[in-house]
């Protein structure tokens, strides 16, 4: 789950780390006022999840509670919502972040000696393991620092801010806390910004957050309310599966034979039928889709729990439909839509050429 | 002989009061498995499928003389559960369990490590050696002895493979499903490295999805290995940042499908373009 920038910066303030005053505004006399308070000037932050917000035009300084009032017209029906945060003198930007290395399965100290930039992309970029079990230590710091070659005030700093991101990154069940740029200001470091990502995982423990909706369409969210995992794509294939592999192979195979699909949806494993007919509805709402492809390959799932499902929304399909399904009660599952004349393929390329030569011809 | 577990391999199942551990504590049964314990606590002295319960891993182990576990615990108390088989000394442990918080994994993995002992999963349909025994929730019948083993990122893509195989003519050794999530016990390189000792194993097929390097350190590795190597990578089509269903599966700048499948075929691993496309190259890559 994707924190929003000011959310971020709420928590690395509270763990101690400095963060530029700021406040959130969501209409423009709000963002008038608080500028203001600044002293007259300062920047306006969209708080949208998307990166790239400065190229985007949604990051803007302002120089007077008039300007900010104008732009923040401008800004707020993109977003909602706007940080307005006082100006900095950047003397110079770095970048740190702790994360996850999924290779070493430990947590990972990222330091790089440009801010701003896109951490796969730099080749200045220190990578330092720490031992899940320990947590980050003082010499782990150390190391950072000496390697970041930061003078006085900011080189003692460092250690302190890597201490808070860690307690952060350890008390959230994040998988990413990073601070990009993190900036020498009148020679202290300041968090110009801060992305928190928290494991999905572990939002049990996290019952105090919200996640944010704005990523996802109407249909995934309502995919996320019914248990199942779905994602729009551009095609008019609908296609449903049962296991994340599987149906993404089925968009690969449905690709290769020169289809395009609608969605990704994945029942999971040991779905029933309320839930298998929930999902096929919310598949077919997609006005885009002009023909279904079901995709079963049974183990902890049932053919006959799949079968039902369907045929209990049968009078509603409302495209062609071809089913592949084979495994765990394949006999049942079989009966049970051929009572309702609906034939089922074992095999899944099969399924899935015949899906592409179902599509209305000449285009809709 | 295979990897990992064979016929004699004696099984405690962690969570067999539940639904899902009771359901396949009944088909590893079936298949062979020598399911010697369950535990749950709280209801020592019930039986399961014909399997006595223990309230803790360390009672079952010494009065069963278990070897190995199978862990089906809801994700809030998987670390605690994997932490509990690592004390008795237990390996392999296999995670069935899906959701598990990755810094409850990263802090039960490095436990594990510590005491060298192997884990499959966490979100693993776990692992099966043809003909002898099972400690996983796959399908029993689609499985034959034979000469390849197999290793998986996706539960039921390891099934349509398998099925394949087997209809094909082809028996499998072990197949492995390593697990869907970002951090994961076994990987592929490790595996590889047994298959590679594992004289019942003649080839081994990779598959492997969108997400992390591990496919890619897996082709590091196999610059110079004996036996041959079929894979097959899915997520192609996926569109990035989004996670496709398993929590590991998502093109974040890296990660993407054409990167690993470039990596796969520059070390001479035969790529199949589609799932049905693997029997054909094992074929071919057995001369049978």
């Amino acid at each position: 789950m994707k924190m929003y920038e000011y959310q971020g910066k709420e928590l690395l303030a509270r763990a101690g780390v400095p963060v530029p005053r700021g406040h959130l505004a969501s209409t423009p006399a709000e963002a008038a006022q608080w500028t203001r308070e600044l002293g007259g000037s300062g920047v306006l932050k969209a708080q949208v999840l998307s990166g790239g917000r400065g190229k985007a035009g949604l990051i803007r300084p302002v120089a007077s509670p008039e300007e900010a009032e104008r732009v923040a017209a401008e800004l707020l029906p993109k977003c909602g919502r706007l940080l307005v945060e006082e100006k900095m003198v950047i003397e110079k930007e770095l970048y740190l972040s702790i994360t996850i290395d999924r290779d070493n399965r430990t947590p990972i100290i990222l330091a790089g000696l440009e801010g701003g930039i896109e951490v796969e992309k730099s080749r200045r970029i220190l990578k330092r393991p720490f031992d899940p079990l320990v947590g980050l230590q003082p010499f782990d710091s150390r190391a950072v620092a000496k390697w970041m070659k930061l003078p006085g005030e900011p080189g003692t700093q460092l250690g302190a801010i890597l201490r808070s991101m860690y307690s952060l990154f350890s008390s959230m069940d994040a998988e990413l806390v990073e601070i990009n740029p993190l900036a020498i200001v009148e020679g202290r470091l300041v968090a110009l910004d801060a992305k928190v990502t928290v494991d999905d995982n572990a939002l049990f423990r996290h019952k105090e957050l919200k996640p944010p909706e704005e990523l996802l369409t109407p249909l995934e969210r309502r995919a996320r309310e019914l248990g199942v995992n779905y994602v729009e794509l551009e095609g008019d294939i609908g296609i449903v599966g049962n296991g994340a592999g599987l149906v993404m192979s089925t968009l690969d195979v449905v690709a290769h034979f020169g289809g395009k699909p609608a969605n990704f949806c994945d029942l999971g494993g040991g779905t029933g039928a309320d839930t298998t007919a929930r999902a096929m509805e919310l598949v077919l709402s997609n006005p885009k889709v002009k023909v279904l492809l079901v995709n079963i390959m049974a183990g902890i799932t049932r053919c006959d729990e799949v079968a039902r499902g369907m045929v209990s929304i049968r009078d509603t399909i409302r495209v062609p439909t071809v089913v592949r399904m084979i495994g765990t009660n394949e006999a049942e599952g079989r009966r049970v839509l051929e009572a309702a004349s609906i034939a089922a393929l074992s095999s899944m390329e099969e399924a899935a050429q015949r899906a592409v030569s179902l599509l209305p011809k000449g285009g809709a | 002989m295979a990897i990992l577990l064979d016929n004699r391999t004696r099984v405690v199942v962690q969570g067999i009061t539940g639904a899902q551990g009771r359901f396949h504590t009944a088909r590893m049964k079936e298949y062979g498995t020598k399911v010697v314990a369950g535990v749950t606590p709280g209801k020592a002295g019930e039986t399961i499928e014909g399997v006595p319960v223990f309230d803790t891993v360390e009672e079952a182990a010494e009065a069963t003389e278990a070897t190995a576990s199978i862990i089906f615990v809801p994700a809030p108390y998987a670390k605690d559960a994997m932490l509990e088989a690592f004390h008795s000394g237990l390996d392999p442990v296999v995670v069935i369990t899906e959701g598990v918080p990755v810094h409850d994994t990263l802090a039960a993995l490095r436990v594990a490590e510590s005491k060298e002992i192997h884990v499959v999963g966490p979100n693993t349909p776990g692992l099966i050696t043809s003909g002898q025994a099972k400690m996983g929730i796959m399908p029993n019948h689609i499985f034959r002895p034979g000469p390849v083993g197999m290793i998986s990122r996706s539960g039921t893509l390891t099934y349509e493979v398998s099925a394949d195989l087997t209809n094909n003519g082809i028996g499998q050794s072990t197949c492995i499903g390593i697990g869907g999530d970002p951090a994961v016990g076994l990987d592929y390189v490790t595996l590889l490295k047994m298959f590679y000792r594992d004289p019942d194993t003649q080839a081994v097929v990779l598959i492997g999805e969108i997400g992390g390097r591990a496919e890619e350190n897996a082709a590091a590795y196999l610059k110079r290995y004996p036996k041959p190597i079929v894979a097959y990578i899915a997520g192609r089509t996926a569109p990035p940042g989004k996670k496709m269903g398993h929590a590991g599966a998502i093109v974040s700048g890296t990660g993407g499908a054409d990167h690993k499948i470039a990596a796969l075929e520059k070390v001479g691993v035969k790529i199949a373009k589609t799932p049905v496309e693997v029997a054909h190259l094992v074929k071919a890559a057995l001369g049978a």
